[in-house]
C-alpha cells in the first residue's frame, strides 16, 4: 500500500481509517470535480512523501454517500486528517500542498 | 546589455493564458507562464463546454483545459505554480513578484481571469462551504435527492441548473429579473425540467442556519412579498468579478476592476498585456478568451521585435 493512496468505501471506512494505528488524511473527491483534480496529484505526492507516517486514503462522494454526510461535507475537494478516530484537521477547497502538510504536520 | 530571465511572462494559466502560452512557444520565445493554483481557469469547474467550436458532442472542462496545457506544453512552455503578489513595472524590464522570488521579463500578459460574484448577503460568508457553494460540478453530488437553490439567469447559472438536475430532487431557480439572460437553448432545457422551479422577479436577501445551512430568504422585488425557502444547498451563479486586485492602481480599469487594453490588448505600460476575462468587455467566453490570448501572445513578438531593433 506505500506510496499510493488508498481508495476507501462507506463499508471499509471504519477498519482502513478511524482504526487505523497511524493518522489518515482523506481526500474526499468527484470526477467532475476539477479542482478535485488539481488536488489529486499533491495528495499523490503525499501519499508517497509520507509512507508509513500516514495513511493517505481517496473517497469518491459520488459512490459513498454516508461518509460525507456523517462528516458534514457539503463542499469538495475536503481533506480531512485523523487521529486515534477522530477528525483533527479538516480543509475545504483546493489548496497547495504547503498548507497541507502543515496540518499533516500538526497532527503527527 | 539588459538581460532578463524570460521574454514574456503569462500571468494566469486559463484559456487566455495557455493559448498565449501556444503562440509565444511556436513563435519560439522564452515563455513562462505562471498559474496560482490550478491551469485551467473556469473551465476547470465547468461540466460540458458545448459552445466551444471543435467539439461537436461538447468537452468537459476539464478535459479542454488538460488539452490546452499539453498543446502549449509541446510548443515550449514551461509552466509553474506560483501566486504574483505584485508587478513592478520597469523601461524595459518588468519585474513579477511572487512570494519566493522575483522574475524579469520584457513582455507581460496578464491573464488572470475573474472569479465568481459572491451576493453579499446575511449569512453568505458564514455558509460558504456549509450549504453555500460556488462551483455546482464541485459539489452537486453531496446533494443528491435533496431539495436546493440556485441564484443566477446567465449561461453558466443555466447551465449548473442542468448538472444539478441529475441529483437534486428539486431545484428553485432564483432570478432576479422575469426573464433569463442565458441562451435560448439552454433555457428551453432548464424550463423542460419538472424538477426546476423558477422563482422570478426575486433576490435573497439572507441565507440561513447555524452550522449548516437552512434556508434560504427570497424576496419578490415586484410585489415586496418574503418568502422563506428551506433548501440544505445553494449555488450561486450571478457572474464574475476580475482577479486585478494584486495589480491595486498599477493599469486602468473600468468601474468593476476590469483591465482596458486597445485592440491588440495593449495595456497604458508598454510592454504589459493583458487578456481573456480580466479584459474589459462585452463577451467573457472561452472562445473570446482564446482569441484576445492569441492577439496578445502577436502584440508580444512584435514589442519584442521593435525593443531589438532599439
Amino acid at each position: 500500500m506505500a506510496g499510493e493512496p488508498l481508495e476507501v468505501s462507506d463499508a471499509s471506512f471504519e477498519e482502513d481509517i478511524l482504526k487505523s494505528d497511524i493518522p489518515a488524511l482523506v481526500d474526499f473527491w468527484a470526477a467532475w470535480c476539477g479542482p478535485c483534480r488539481a488536488v489529486a496529484p499533491v495528495v499523490e505526492e503525499l501519499a508517497r512523501d509520507y509512507a508509513g507516517k500516514v495513511k493517505v486514503a481517496k473517497m469518491n462522494v459520488d459512490e459513498n454517500a454516508k461518509t460525507p454526510a456523517k462528516y458534514g461535507i457539503r463542499a469538495i475537494p475536503t481533506l480531512i486528517i485523523f487521529k486515534g478516530g477522530q477528525v483533527v484537521e479538516q480543509i475545504t477547497g483546493a489548496v497547495s500542498k504547503g498548507v497541507i502538510e502543515a496540518a499533516l504536520k500538526k497532527a503527527l | 546589455m539588459t538581460s532578463w530571465d524570460y521574454d514574456v511572462i503569462i500571468i494566469g494559466g486559463g484559456p487566455a493564458g495557455l493559448t498565449a502560452g501556444i503562440y509565444t512557444g511556436r513563435a519560439r520565445l522564452k515563455a513562462l507562464l505562471v498559474e496560482k493554483l490550478i491551469h485551467g481557469g473556469q473551465m476547470m469547474t465547468t461540466d460540458l463546454v458545448e459552445n466551444y467550436p471543435g467539439f461537436p458532442e461538447g468537452i468537459s472542462g476539464p478535459e479542454l483545459s488538460d488539452r490546452m496545457r499539453r498543446q502549449a506544453e509541446r510548443f515550449g512552455l514551461e509552466i509553474i505554480t506560483g501566486e504574483v503578489q505584485e508587478i513592478r513595472p520597469g523601461d524595459p524590464v518588468h519585474t513579477v513578484v511572487l512570494a519566493d522570488r522575483e522574475l524579469t521579463a520584457p513582455a507581460l500578459i496578464i491573464a488572470t481571469g475573474a472569479s465568481y460574484k459572491h451576493l453579499g448577503v446575511p449569512g453568505e460568508a458564514e455558509l460558504v462551504g456549509r450549504g453555500v457553494s460556488f462551483c455546482a460540478t464541485c459539489d452537486g453530488a453531496l446533494y443528491r435527492d435533496q431539495e436546493i437553490a440556485l441564484v443566477g439567469g446567465g449561461d453558466t447559472a443555466l447551465t449548473e441548473t442542468l448538472f444539478l438536475s441529475r441529483f437534486a430532487r428539486k431545484i428553485h431557480l432564483i432570478h432576479r429579473r422575469d426573464q433569463f439572460r442565458g441562451a435560448k437553448y439552454l433555457q428551453e432545457q432548464v424550463l423542460a425540467l419538472d424538477k426546476v422551479q423558477v422563482h422570478w422577479d426575486s433576490v435573497v436577501e439572507a441565507f440561513e442556519g447555524q452550522d449548516a445551512l437552512e434556508a434560504v430568504r427570497l424576496k419578490n422585488v415586484k410585489t415586496g412579498q418574503v418568502t422563506r425557502l428551506p433548501v440544505s444547498g445553494c449555488f450561486v451563479a450571478i457572474g464574475i468579478t476580475p482577479n486585478t486586485a494584486f495589480l491595486k492602481d498599477l493599469l486602468p480599469m473600468d468601474e468593476w476592476g476590469f483591465l482596458f487594453t486597445d485592440a491588440d490588448m495593449a495595456t497604458t505600460i508598454p510592454g504589459i498585456f493583458a487578456a481573456g476575462d480580466v479584459r474589459s468587455k462585452n463577451l467573457w467566453q472561452i472562445a473570446t478568451a482564446v482569441g484576445d490570448g492569441a492577439i496578445a501572445a502577436h502584440a508580444v513578438e512584435n514589442y519584442l521585435n521593435r525593443l531589438r531593433k532599439e
